[in-house]
C-alpha cells in the first residue's frame, strides 16, 4: 500500500491558492442550475451523486484501506428503508432516512466487526462484502412488503412546487440538496483526516501490523470507518429513492453499482479529498461524451451492434488511466502543478520516486 | 430416489463449474492476481464454441480443445502485455484494470454478437440415460466427462511436465523460483494462459447446458469466487471439491425454494465459509 499518496498532506492548511480554487468551484456549482438546461443539470446531479457516494466510500478503502466491493448494499438500505415507509406510512423521508441511516450503520458495523474479527483480510474482505450485497440482492427480491423483484414505486405528485419535508420536487431542489451534502462529506473528511482517528486509519491503511503494535486499537477503528463509510452511503441511498422514484432489488443491489462506486475515487485518486470529485466529473463526462460520440457514429450507419462500443470505449480508458496513472488523477494534477510552477523542485523529485516505486 | 437424481444432476452441472472454477484457483494462487475477468472470458469461450459450431457443425464437446488454445493464446497475451506490469500491486489496481478488461469483452461480445440469447442445436438435447433408476441427461454427463479430462489434463501438467513444475515452484517461492534461474515473467503468462484455456474448454462445455449471451458473464465470475473460496483458494482439489458442492446447492436448493432464490444458498454458504474457514475447505494456510 506504498503508493498510495499521504492525505494528510492535503489535509493541513490549504494554501491560498486551494482556497481561491476551492472558493471558486464552489461558487460555479451553487450558480450552475441558473445557467444550465435540464440535461446538463440531470448530468451534474448525477456527478454529485458519485461524488458524494465516493467520498464516503473513500473513508473505508481511501482512509482506513478496507477494501469494500459491496457499497451498493448501504444505499439500497437507505433507499428501501425511506421509500418503504414512505409507501406504506406516508413517514416524511427524513425519519426514514434515520431509519435507514441506523439501519446502514448496523449492517456495516456488523459486517465490518464479523469480517476483522474473524481475521477476513484484503481481497477475502472485499469477497465477503459482495457476498453480503449480492445476498441481500436476492432476499429483496423475494421481500414482498418492498415490491420484491416487480420494484417499489414512489407516487409522483406535486411535482410543481419544491416539498422539502416530503422531498417531492424538482432537479433543482434535489440538485442543491446534493451539493450540500458533497461539500459537508468534504468538510467532514477533511475534519476527521486531522484528528486522531484520520491517523489511525491512515497508519492502519499503511501498515495494519506496526499500527496493532503502536497500541492502535485497530479492530475498533476499522469497525468505524466501515460504519460511518455505510451510514453516510445510506443518506445519498435515500435521495436516489426519492429522485428516482423507483427502486428495483436488481439494480439498486446488484454488484455492477457498487463497483460504479468505488470508480470515481479510484480513477480520481484514492484516499485524497479532492480525488472523489474530480473523478465523478472526469468519468461522468467521460460516459456523456462516450454516449454523444456513439449517437454521432450510429447516425453515420455502420452495421454493428453499437450499443456496446460505448462500455468498450470506457472499459478501455479504465485499463489506460489504471496502467498509466495508477495513483489517479488528482495526485498527477498535482505532480503537474507542482512542476509546472517550477517552484518545488525537491517535491518533484519526491513525485518521481513515488512514481517509480 | 428424487432427491438422488437432483443431487446427481447438480454433481454433474458442478464437475463443469469446477473446471471453470480451476482457471480462477491456477491464476490466483501462482501469480496471486485474482481474474474479476472470469465469467467474462468463459462468455468468450462459449461463442468461439459457438461460432465453431455454426461454421463447421463440431459438436462444442470436440470443440472444447480448439476453443482452450484460443484462450490460452489470449490469456498469455494479455499476461505478457499488460498484467504482468501489476504483479505486486495493490489490489484495487488489479482490481480496476481485470474490471476495464472485463467491461471491454463484455460490450465486444455485445458488438460482435448482439443482446439476444444464443445456444447450439444438438440433436441428443433431450436424450438421457437410465443408470440404476436414475435419469441422467445425456448433456450433462458428456459436460462433466469432458470437465473431468479437462481436469485431468491440468493435474498431469503441472505433475509430471518441466514447465508445469517451474509453475508450482514460482507458486511456492517467488524469490527462490528467480534465483535458480526461472523466467517467472514467462511462467506466469504460460500460467494465466492456462487459467483461460480452462475457462474456455468450461465455457465450451457449458453452451453443452445453457444458452450464452453476453449478459451472464459476471454471475459467472462471482460463482467461480463463490467455489474456489468455498475450497480453498489456490487449491485444484479444493475447486473440484468446490464446484461439486456448489453445483448440488444450487440444484438442491432451486427445486427445494425457488430457482430464483438458488444464488442466494451459494453466498450464504461463501459468507459461512470466509467467515469459519477462510482458508477454504482443501486450503492450506493462507498467505
Amino acid at each position: 500500500m506504498t503508493t498510495l499518496p499521504a492525505p494528510a498532506k492535503a489535509a493541513a492548511g490549504l494554501p491560498l491558492r486551494s482556497r481561491i480554487g476551492l472558493g471558486l468551484f464552489v461558487a460555479a456549482m451553487l450558480a450552475a442550475p441558473f445557467f444550465v438546461g435540464d440535461y446538463v443539470l440531470s448530468v451534474l446531479i448525477i456527478v454529485l451523486f458519485s461524488a458524494y457516494l465516493g467520498q464516503a466510500w473513500n473513508i473505508m478503502m481511501g482512509f482506513a484501506g478496507q477494501l469494500s466491493i459491496g457499497h451498493a448494499l448501504y444505499v439500497g438500505l437507505g433507499a428501501y428503508a425511506s421509500a418503504a415507509l414512505f409507501v406504506h406510512f406516508g413517514l416524511p423521508p427524513w425519519i426514514g432516512m434515520l431509519v435507514g441511516v441506523a439501519l446502514a450503520t448496523l449492517v456495516g458495523s456488523a459486517i465490518g466487526a464479523l469480517g476483522f474479527r474473524f481475521g477476513v483480510q484484503g481481497v477475502y474482505f472485499a469477497l465477503l462484502t459482495i457476498a453480503f450485497a449480492e445476498f441481500t440482492r436476492v432476499l429483496f427480491d423475494h421481500f414482498d412488503w418492498v415490491g420484491g423483484s416487480g420494484g417499489l414505486f414512489l407516487p409522483v405528485t406535486n411535482r410543481g412546487g419544491n416539498d422539502l419535508v416530503n422531498l417531492r420536487g424538482s432537479p433543482v431542489m434535489f440538485y442543491y440538496l446534493l451539493l450540500a451534502m458533497t461539500l459537508g462529506v468534504l468538510a467532514l473528511c477533511r475534519a476527521l483526516l486531522r484528528r486522531r482517528i484520520g491517523y489511525y486509519w491512515l497508519a492502519i491503511r499503511e501498515d495494519q501490523d506496526a499500527a496493532q503494535a503502536a497500541g492502535i486499537d485497530v479492530f475498533r477503528c476499522k469497525v468505524l470507518a466501515v460504519a460511518l463509510s455505510a451510514g453516510l452511503t445510506a443518506v445519498a441511498g435515500v435521495l436516489q429513492a426519492f429522485y428516482n422514484n423507483n427502486l428495483y432489488p436488481e439494480t439498486t443491489f446488484a454488484t455492477g453499482r457498487s463497483v460504479e462506486i468505488m470508480l470515481a475515487p479510484i480513477i480520481g485518486g484514492l484516499g485524497t479529498l479532492f480525488g472523489p470529485v474530480l473523478g465523478a466529473f472526469a468519468l461522468t463526462a467521460l460516459g456523456e461524451g462516450l454516449t454523444t460520440l456513439v449517437g454521432r457514429l450510429a447516425e453515420s450507419g455502420y452495421g454493428l451492434h453499437l450499443d456496446g462500443l460505448k462500455p468498450f470505449l470506457y472499459g478501455l480508458t479504465l485499463v489506460l488511466i489504471i496502467a498509466m496513472q495508477p495513483t489517479g488523477l488528482w495526485p498527477w494534477l498535482c505532480r503537474l502543478g507542482a512542476s509546472l510552477s517550477g517552484r518545488n523542485r525537491r517535491r518533484r523529485a519526491v513525485a518521481g520516486t513515488e512514481r517509480r516505486a | 430416489m428424487l432427491y438422488a437424481n437432483i443431487v446427481v444432476q447438480g454433481l454433474l452441472t458442478g464437475a463443469v463449474y469446477a473446471l471453470m472454477a480451476l482457471g480462477l484457483s491456477v491464476i490466483f494462487g501462482v501469480i496471486r492476481i485474482v481474474n474479476f475477468a472470469h465469467g467474462e472470458m468463459m462468455v468468450v469461450g462459449m461463442f468461439a464454441a459457438y461460432l465453431i459450431f455454426q461454421a463447421t457443425g463440431i459438436d462444442p464437446l470436440f470443440a472444447m480443445p480448439a476453443v482452450a488454445a484460443l484462450l490460452f493464446a489470449f490469456g498469455y497475451v494479455l499476461q505478457r502485455g499488460l498484467i504482468n506490469r501489476f504483479v505486486g500491486r495493490p489490489d484495487y489496481m488489479q482490481f480496476l484494470l481485470l474490471l476495464g478488461i472485463a467491461i471491454m469483452l463484455t460490450s465486444a461480445n455485445l458488438m460482435a454478437f448482439g443482446p439476444d440469447a444464443r445456444n447450439v442445436p444438438l440433436d441428443y438435447a433431450f436424450d438421457s440415460y437410465e443408470v440404476g433408476g436414475l435419469l441422467l441427461d445425456k448433456v450433462r454427463v458428456l459436460a462433466a466427462s469432458g470437465s473431468l479430462a479437462g481436469a485431468a489434463v491440468l493435474w498431469a501438467f503441472f505433475r509430471f511436465t518441466r514447465t508445469g513444475k517451474a509453475i508450482r515452484a514460482c507458486a511456492d517461492n517467488h524469490v527462490g523460483a528467480q534465483v535458480v534461474g526461472l523466467d517467472v515473467r514467462r511462467l506466469y503468462a504460460i500460467t494465466f494462459g492456462i487459467g483461460a484455456a480452462c475457462v474456455g474448454a468450461a465455457g465450451s462445455l457449458m453452451l453443452l447446458l445453457v444458452d450464452v449471451h453476453p449478459y451472464i458473464a459476471t454471475d459467472y465470475t462471482l460463482l467461480a469466487f463463490i467455489i474456489v473460496i468455498v475450497g480453498g483458494l489456490g487449491s485444484l482439489a479444493g475447486a473440484l471439491l468446490g464446484g461439486l458442492l456448489i453445483g448440488v446447492t444450487e440444484a438442491l436448493s432451486g427445486f427445494l425454494i425457488a430457482p430464483s432464490m438458488k444464488s442466494m444458498f451459494s453466498f450464504g454458504l461463501l459468507i459461512l465459509i470466509l467467515l469459519l474457514r477462510p482458508q477454504g475447505l482443501l486450503g492450506g494456510a493462507r498467505r
